[in-house]
């Protein structure tokens, strides 16, 4: 199929990346030529097969819903690993004024 | 022969006896990391201190131990959380963090007696086939440094075939312990998906994601899986596998077996020393009984396309977790929330990990969801079917673990798809959930390692592992050493 940039443009948005103009004509170039390839599925006919998202037919895994302690050292160890934090929550810049 | 030339099973014979101290293992391989690891940069964190105080508290317990295992010092590739120790999926957006918990399998491993020598490098987000998209530069081959060790574990390969721990444990999305263990020189089990818990793995491609070890041989396969596996609440696709103790299960006899060769993975692309090297496995083994017959397995060129819409498509998912808020790295200049999440994973994420997001939303995306998501999902239960055929007529598949023997450094960065197309004989056990394991079957005339796969039925681990083992006892190709990396 037909790359153009404005689909790739499109695509970067949708995935949260930022690409330069240059950039977004190689990925085009590129996912151009992995689609090509990826064609080949066409030429099997799969008309009426289920499509199959998991090998095993194991569904809805339930558990009994029970609260299980979340100890406060390991509140203070997930705080830990974030870049900016108040001590209590993880802290990102306001989405609405 | 030196102490680091034991396998995982010898040195933890020795350790019990009394022959050698747990402190005396640990320091031989961390003395063997400061001289060669340098040169192969398999590690990407090496925790001496914590691995000297843990053999200190081990000691103490040896001869109660009964683990087979037990004071063995091993690594674990670097995409599976270890509490207090750095976890960074070889990439920038993760570097520096720290997790607050354990995966299931390092829980399940040191109350095995497990000491812990470090991390070990790997593709970006387990994502390539030669350990060079790593943060942290390139894993080198100890067999020839100016070659990749295969990927995404080649870092977990590298070391253990250089001796720098007897064991580790890595991950397997596509190919991804079985294709470096090849490489390297090793063996590497990728068990039916489900067996060994996902929960602290950081999540790549979910439904193909597996846990599994590289070891010297099919025996410490054996044991390490017979800790590792079980079922576990906190992973819903978890389940217990169906078979008894696997290391009692290696009886040495492989007569009337039924070894199946696809003759669709013997055709065109496969270098012809590789061909050889494995053909010759089938020789080995009908020697000791079993019997060899040809199969079809016609669904050959679809495999990689499936893969690749399917991984993609789910890493693209998972990776949307790293915006820079909750862990890991965030961009320092950014003017508003979307902006920081934009910011951070533009210059986070590395290109090939850029490059399977943007092909993943893709497939995703309106409008080309049924030609690729959708298509890729009803080849994978077609692929699906032609093993269950393939599996009317043998016990166990045999095919090559990858057309070509390790590649020079670079070599494989300048053409993704060449790359991806490298991935042909390994991601179709993923796609079908099925066990895979990759054992050392001779060297081409490079002097590297050449490795075969056996690939067998749903918790068909303790076939697989016989059929290795006895392989295992009429040749020594996995009890060759390599010397890259060691003082000259």
């Amino acid at each position: 199929m037909d790359v153009t940039p404005e689909l790739v443009e499109h695509i970067v948005d949708l995935s949260r990346l930022e690409l330069g103009p240059e950039e977004v004509r190689g990925i085009a170039a590129e996912l151009e030529r992995v689609l090509g390839y990826m064609d080949v599925l066409n030429r099997l006919d799969t008309e009426g097969v289920e499509p199959m998202s998991h090998v095993f037919p194991v569904k809805n895994v339930l558990r009994e819903d029970v609260v299980v302690p979340f100890p406060f050292q390991d509140w203070v160890g997930l705080l830990a690993g974030a870049p900016e934090t108040d001590g209590e929550t993880f802290l990102a810049p306001k989405t609405v004024e | 022969m030196e102490w680091t030339e034991l396998t995982a099973l010898e040195l933890g014979a020795a350790i019990k006896k009394g022959e050698l101290s747990v402190r005396e293992a640990v320091q031989g391989a961390l003395d063997r990391i400061a001289a060669r690891n340098s040169a192969m940069n398999a590690f990407v964190t090496v925790t001496s201190e914590r691995a000297l105080e843990r053999a200190e508290q081990l000691q103490a317990g040896v001869k109660d131990a009964d683990s087979p295992l037990y004071g063995v010092p091993m690594a674990v590739k670097d995409n599976i959380c270890t509490r207090g120790v750095p976890t960074t999926c070889a990439s920038k957006i993760l570097d520096g963090f720290v997790p607050p918990y354990s995966a299931c399998v390092v829980d399940k491993l040191a109350s095995a007696g497990a000491v812990c020598l470090g991390k070990l490098n790997m593709d970006e987000f387990a994502m390539g086939s030669t350990s060079e998209t790593s943060f942290y530069g390139p894993v080198k081959n100890p067999w020839d440094l100016t070659r990749a060790p295969g990927g995404s574990s080649g870092g977990a390969a590298a070391a253990v075939a250089a001796g720098l721990g007897w064991y580790a444990i890595g991950s397997d999305t596509g190919g991804s312990v079985r294709q470096p263990a090849a490489h390297c020189g090793v063996t590497g089990l990728k068990p039916t998906y489900g067996v060994v818990s996902r929960y602290g793995l950081i999540a790549y491609a979910s439904s193909l994601d597996q846990i599994g070890p590289l070891c010297r041989d099919a025996a410490d396969c054996a044991a390490v899986l017979d800790v590792i596996r079980g079922k576990d609440p906190r992973d819903g696709t978890s389940l217990d596998g169906q078979y008894g103790n696997l290391i009692s299960g290696l009886t040495g006899d492989v007569r009337g077996l039924n070894i199946g060769l696809p003759v669709d993975c013997y055709g065109d692309g496969l270098n012809g020393e590789v061909k050889a090297a494995v053909l010759a496995v089938a020789d080995a083994l009908k020697s000791r009984g079993a019997e060899v017959v040809e199969v079809s397995f016609p669904v050959m060129e679809y495999v990689v396309p499936t893969y690749y819409i399917i991984a993609a498509a789910e890493a693209s998912s998972n990776l949307a977790r790293f915006d820079g808020v909750k862990y890991g790295w965030r961009a320092q200049e950014y003017e508003g929330l979307r902006d920081l999440y934009c910011k951070t994973r533009t210059q986070g994420f590395g290109p090939e990990v850029k490059r399977r997001i943007l092909l993943g939303t893709f497939v995703l995306s309106s409008g080309y969801y049924d030609a690729y998501y959708r298509k890729a999902l009803q080849v994978k239960a077609v692929i699906k079917e032609a093993f269950d055929k393939a599996f009317q007529w043998c016990d166990l598949l045999l095919t090559p673990v990858a057309p070509t023997t390790a590649p020079r450094l670079g070599e494989s960065l300048s053409d993704p798809l060449q790359m991806y197309l490298g991935d042909v004989y390994t991601v179709s056990a993923n796609l079908a959930g099925l066990p895979g394991l990759s054992m050392p079957c001779g060297f081409d005339s490079k002097g590297l390692p050449i490795g075969a796969q056996l690939i067998g039925p749903h918790f068909g681990e303790g076939q697989l592992l016989n059929a290795a083992h006895v392989f295992q006892m009429d040749t020594d190709w996995h009890k060759r050493v390599p010397k890259g990396g060691g003082p000259a």
